[in-house]
């Protein structure tokens, strides 16, 4: 028996996507199997991890915790979306790498994710609100010292004041 | 960390998504932020035929109180089981009315959990350690439930039956929660409410939480008190018999110490893996003390700015 197939239409990053889904396949294998954008990972799978972190509408939520046609009709931005249009890293990307906020680069992504979204809200955030916008993103080698650094120095950067 | 296969619709209304729930039955579940449903369909400990998506349904999006005097005096706050937590989180409405609900919110999951995850969709999970549903009775809120014959209310200090297990019946959709406002105590009383918990990391799981809301007259004497704790039990608990030790005083040190004893006296939590029954039970103690202290902290703050409406 075959499974039942919607039809999704998806803005991924400003383009318009549109596929042919089953019900049970989540936002994230959507992402990395179906559109080939593999700069979101797939972690615990589960909502614990935060790696597979994405900006829905602008908002970040977990991949893995969505179905595709749970999206249909909506707009996402990945990691992909967030460097600049000729594809260099933007402020936030550039800090991460400048503060060594990464070592095996797994939780990255999402990591990523969640700060953009929080420097967008808020472009001088005081560090228990940069530590309160990472604490559903599990890293296992940086040690989040660094991670806590790089988006203070992208806050700097970005023209807002670091705490 | 698969899904079985399953079958998805998103009707455009709530009666059409209650017609799909009689339908299917036992064999659908309705899915509005999947924060909690989602990762049981991964590990397969759920595994329904059918997803019926009401996340998009205007109707179960309501944030108002509704205006006139009602015959209790005390009024309602109505939030939408469909609003999301980071919608209730920050809206204004929502914080003068039920702020100990804005306290409770910081500590619920994370913030990309937040915003998913909707107010009426944590209290149908039931899960014992919730701190929405912990919330809900403690301030002996009413849930409204709703399935194609009518509308049925239950109090949510009835609706908990067991971890995982509520009183709501496969057919019906929560549609509303109502909490009191407390207005009928007088224009003079000053409200205070807290929220604390101790888990293993910040929005994870509560080994044990606690949150009070007090009312107290410009004196500071009490006047009313309700307090609860999650995680102790094998549901939210509230502990409505613990007002009359608070009401008459003026919550200092040694009637929130009865308090607190008595409440790690009522409960009979378990251990497990993460904390064992005798630190939970500690832990309930010390966290009654600190809500009511905070509580009362709150309410004396509030003297100039809020009152109670």
């Amino acid at each position: 028996m075959s499974e039942q197939l919607y039809p999704v239409s998806i803005e991924v990053n400003g383009e318009r996507r549109e596929a042919l889904v089953t019900a049970r396949l989540t936002l994230v294998d959507f992402l990395r199997d179906t559109l080939r954008l593999t700069g979101t990972h797939a972690g615990c799978e589960h909502g614990i991890c935060g790696a597979c972190s994405v900006l829905l509408d602008g908002e970040p939520v977990r991949s893995c915790l969505m179905y595709a046609v749970q999206a249909d009709g909506r707009s996402l931005t990945t990691i992909e979306g967030l460097a600049q249009p000729d594809g260099t890293p933007d402020a936030l990307q550039d800090a991460f790498c400048e503060a060594h906020a990464l070592q095996c680069g797994y939780c990255t992504p999402g990591m990523i994710v969640a700060a953009h979204a929080l420097l967008e809200a808020n472009a001088a955030p005081e560090e228990h609100e940069i530590r309160e916008a990472i604490g559903g993103n599990l890293c296992r080698c940086t040690g989040y010292q660094q991670i806590v650094d790089a988006i203070k120095l992208a806050a700097a950067k970005r023209g807002g004041s670091a705490a | 960390m698969k899904a079985a296969p399953f079958e998805y619709a998103r009707p455009a209304t709530l009666a059409e998504a209650c017609s799909l729930l009689a339908a299917h039955g036992p064999d659908a579940k309705l899915i509005a932020g999947g924060q909690s449903l989602v990762p049981m369909m991964a590990m397969r400990l759920a595994r329904p035929a059918w997803l019926i998506d009401i996340s998009r349904l205007a109707e179960l999006q309501r944030i108002a109180v509704p205006a006139g005097l009602p015959a209790d005096r005390d009024g309602h706050f109505i939030v939408g089981a469909g609003v999301r937590q980071c919608v209730m989180e920050r809206d204004p409405l929502a914080r003068a009315s039920v702020p100990l609900m804005a306290r409770a919110l910081r500590w619920v999951g994370h913030v990309q959990t937040r915003n998913r995850g909707t107010i009426g969709g944590s209290i149908v999970h039931g899960d014992a350690s919730a701190e929405i549903a912990l919330v809900a009775c403690v301030l002996d809120a009413m849930l409204e439930l709703r399935d194609t014959s009518g509308v049925t209310e239950v109090p949510a200090r009835e609706f908990f039956l067991a971890p995982m297990i509520t009183s709501i019946a496969p057919e019906q959709c929560l549609t509303e929660i109502r909490f009191p406002l407390w207005r009928g105590l007088g224009a003079e009383a000053m409200r205070g409410c807290a929220f604390d918990e101790v888990s293993v990391r910040h929005g994870d799981f509560a080994l044990v939480s606690a949150c009070a809301q007090v009312m107290l007259d410009a004196d500071g004497r009490c006047l009313r008190a309700e307090l609860g704790i999650g995680g102790a039990a094998s549901v939210p608990l509230a502990l409505p018999e613990l007002g009359p030790l608070l009401i008459g005083t003026r919550l200092d040190e040694q009637a929130i110490t009865a308090a607190a004893d008595a409440a790690a006296d009522l409960i009979d939590p378990e251990g497990d893996l993460h904390a064992s029954a005798d630190y939970r039970r500690h832990l309930a103690r010390v966290l009654v003390e600190r809500v009511l202290r905070a509580a009362k902290e709150d309410a004396m703050r509030d003297t100039s700015k809020e009152r109670t409406r």
